[in-house]
């Protein structure tokens, strides 16, 4: 096929990717604007408006400030780092069952923190934020360091270094297994942490106040930028590791920095809102079929996804059980979970 | 020489010495750590008085023994063993090391059923020691684990049962059913919190033969079923395509060995709880020692089996006197001896 004939068609996909990438961040405006008015306190879309641009102390202004705005911030910034993360994970791994917990990070977080209460006697989480983050870095290390050993099933093809697939999934379940259990062990022999830990691991977005979004914030970007300088070099990879050397890549760079990317993103998420694992694991399979298999749009569009599923899920959790909420976690699996099985059924499936 | 041929009565299969080896030495320790689980109790026993009290029916240990601590032990390592093989036929089938009998969802759909129940039911039938427990959390774990695995094969059917399908609906399922387990955690008292989650943590204590029949009778008829199935598991190794050439009838070989791993599962998860890690682990663990192919059936059952007891070892001595569910530990045990596997294979 002649160069003239290919051009106008990738110019047509193109031009269809970036409209499906509107659409898809018209969707996430939409469910920021129903998490900023609905609530226990439903606000008219003109208060929002006003509290946003010119408050006045009205009780709307206070609600929408104080709440409302760092809670669907925070909703935003954890569903694009998960999202994200998630696509990066599968990914790497080329396994549809990865998400970014695999590193460990999940599980890192979640044992730093309930030692913390146990040590501290802390009765909340939310000051412990920087120790959740630095379980997840720590154990993530160490799932890679792991994961870099050359050898056993898949490990066989010889130089290059880094990690392969097989043994950083393994070496991660493994970690993550071991942390669970130790966290199992603090929560069962301490009541006071069981409390604490029980509406931590179901992930909510709830009452983390604006000063958690800044927190996160910086680490946030800093994965996404990661994230963006390694989409090229994961589209290589996936052609096999072989070919990808053959094409020049630096495999062992590539991994790094993506392990790297997934630390950083879900570190922070997973530290700020809990265990939201539905978004890592299930919203890359929904964006896939949309972006085909080039990771440069894979990762925008899971991004964009799971902070739009995220912010409708906590947006539905809090008006089906009033005067309660639902978890968002909760919301997320019940909501999206069928979707994502419907979807599953209706094509065949994208592989990795 | 590594696998040697054998034909009986006009089947033949191929016996590999390693794997022989493997699963020898593993029922070697699995006798041991039984032993040694059996003295510990309110009474400490010698080695000697257990070994008396399981053959003389005159000891005046015999019925401790027998009636207690044997029914406890066996349970652990029967459960360990059932587990472990869903696993293993589960990852062939899966082709994915990671996948374990919870993408069948028979561990999550038992665990939402028994953490409802619990929560319900709070203190009213008596909590862990009365009616609800001997009978009513088996019956519910088994119902739940059934409904679960019928849920996604019926959702994975779509003109023939494709692997990809199966795990992705799998996780599907998995992810509502574990969500729904932790709404329910957040929204129970905290008492009946700390009860449901020594149940999903799976626990051993105060097990009795009526706990360990089920298993038995199930290990019994699906093992020999199960290695009768393993020839199709080595060609299902290859793609969908490749299967369907080599002769063999895909849906059908996949559809068996599922339903027993399913079966497998649901006995093990409604005798003591979904054991963590055992399912995942064990097959792997397996296949490293024998340096197979694919998860070897009968060494990856006997390594499942010495994880189990060993962990409840371990658990019953490591903060006494209070007892951790053996879930807890399996992958204190299990996650460094199988990163030690992945970082001795390096080359």
């Amino acid at each position: 096929m002649s160069a003239t004939a290919v051009a106008p068609r990738l110019r047509g996909l193109r031009a269809r990717r970036l409209s499906l990438l509107a659409v898809l961040l018209a969707a996430l405006l939409l469910a920021a604007a129903l998490s900023i008015t609905v609530g226990a306190k439903p606000v008219p879309l003109a208060d929002a408006w006003h509290a946003l641009t010119a408050p006045t102390g009205t009780d709307n202004d206070i609600v929408i400030r104080s709440l409302r705005v760092p809670r669907t911030a925070l909703g935003v910034l954890a569903g694009i780092a998960l999202g994200v993360a998630g696509a990066l994970m599968q990914g790497h791994t080329r396994n549809p069952l990865a998400d970014p917990g695999l590193l460990g990070v999940t599980q890192g977080a979640a044992f730093a923190m309930v030692t913390s209460i146990v040590v501290f006697g802390a009765s909340n989480l939310l000051g412990y934020i920087w120790l959740g983050l630095a379980g997840a870095l720590a154990a993530s290390v160490a799932v890679f360091a792991l994961g870099s050993v050359r050898g056993g099933p898949g490990g066989r093809a010889a130089g290059g270094g880094g990690p392969t697939p097989v043994t950083l999934a393994l070496a991660g379940t493994a970690v993550s297994a071991l942390l669970y259990a130790l966290t199992s062990a603090v929560v069962l022999l301490d009541e006071q942490a069981m409390d604490v830990f029980r509406f931590w691991q179901s992930g909510s977005i709830a009452a983390r106040g604006g000063a958690v979004v800044w927190q996160v914030l910086p680490f946030v970007l800093a994965g996404l930028a990661l994230a963006a300088a390694n989409a090229p070099g994961l589209n290589a990879l996936s052609l096999g590791e072989d070919v990808a050397r053959g094409l020049g890549q630096n495999i062992a760079m590539t991994r790094a920095v993506g392990v790297a990317a997934v630390t950083l993103l879900s570190g922070a998420a997973v530290a700020a809102c809990g265990s939201l694992s539905f978004v890592g694991l299930v919203v890359p399979h929904l964006a896939r079929p949309l972006s085909g298999t080039d990771h440069r749009w894979l990762l925008p569009y899971s991004g964009l996804i799971g902070a739009a599923l995220l912010l409708l899920a906590d947006v539905i959790g809090r008006v089906v059980a009033p005067p309660g909420e639902l978890e968002v976690g909760v919301v997320l699996a019940l909501i999206g979970a069928p979707f994502f099985v419907l979807l599953v059924r209706r094509r065949k499936p994208v592989r990795l | 020489m590594t696998a040697l041929p054998v034909r009986v009565a006009g089947l033949s299969f191929r016996v590999r010495p390693r794997g022989v080896a493997v699963t020898l030495a593993g029922l070697a320790v699995l006798v041991l750590l039984m032993a040694l689980n059996m003295r510990l109790g309110n009474i400490s026993m010698s080695l000697g008085s257990v070994v008396t009290g399981v053959l003389d029916p005159a000891s005046p240990d015999h019925f401790v023994v027998m009636e207690l601590r044997l029914p406890r032990a066996l349970a652990g390592a029967l459960v360990g063993a059932a587990l472990a093989l869903s696993g293993a036929i589960t990852q062939s089938v899966a082709r994915n090391p990671l996948a374990s009998p919870e993408i069948l969802g028979v561990t999550t759909g038992a665990s939402v059923a028994v953490v409802a129940g619990i929560v319900a039911a709070g203190n009213v039938y008596g909590g862990v020691s009365g009616l609800l427990s001997t009978l009513g959390v088996p019956a519910l774990a088994l119902l739940g684990g059934l409904t679960g695995a019928a849920l996604v094969y019926a959702l994975a059917w779509r003109r023939g049962l494709d692997g990809y399908r199966l795990v992705l609906v799998g996780i599907g399922v998995a992810a509502v059913f574990t969500n729904v387990k932790f709404w329910l955690l957040t929204i129970g008292d905290v008492d009946d919190t700390g009860r449901a989650m020594v149940w999903i943590s799976g626990s051993l204590n105060a097990r009795g033969w009526e706990h360990v029949t089920p298993v038995a009778l199930a290990l019994a008829v699906l093992v020999p079923a199960t290695l009768l199935g393993a020839r199709s598991l080595d060609a299902l190794r290859f793609g969908d395509d490749t299967v369907t050439a080599l002769g063999v009838r895909m849906n059908a070989a996949r559809a068996l060995m599922i339903l027993a791993a399913v079966l497998l599962a649901a006995v093990a998860t409604a005798a003591a709880g979904p054991i963590a890690f055992v399912a995942l682990a064990a097959p792997q663990i397996a296949l490293r020692l024998a340096r197979t192919g694919r998860p070897p059936l009968l060494s990856s059952a006997v390594v499942g089996a010495v994880l189990t007891a060993g962990s409840d070892l371990l658990a019953r001595t490591a903060f006494s006197p209070v007892e951790l569910p053996v879930g807890v530990v399996t992958a204190v045990l299990g996650a460094p001896y199988l990163i030690h596997l992945i970082w001795r294979a390096r080359t």
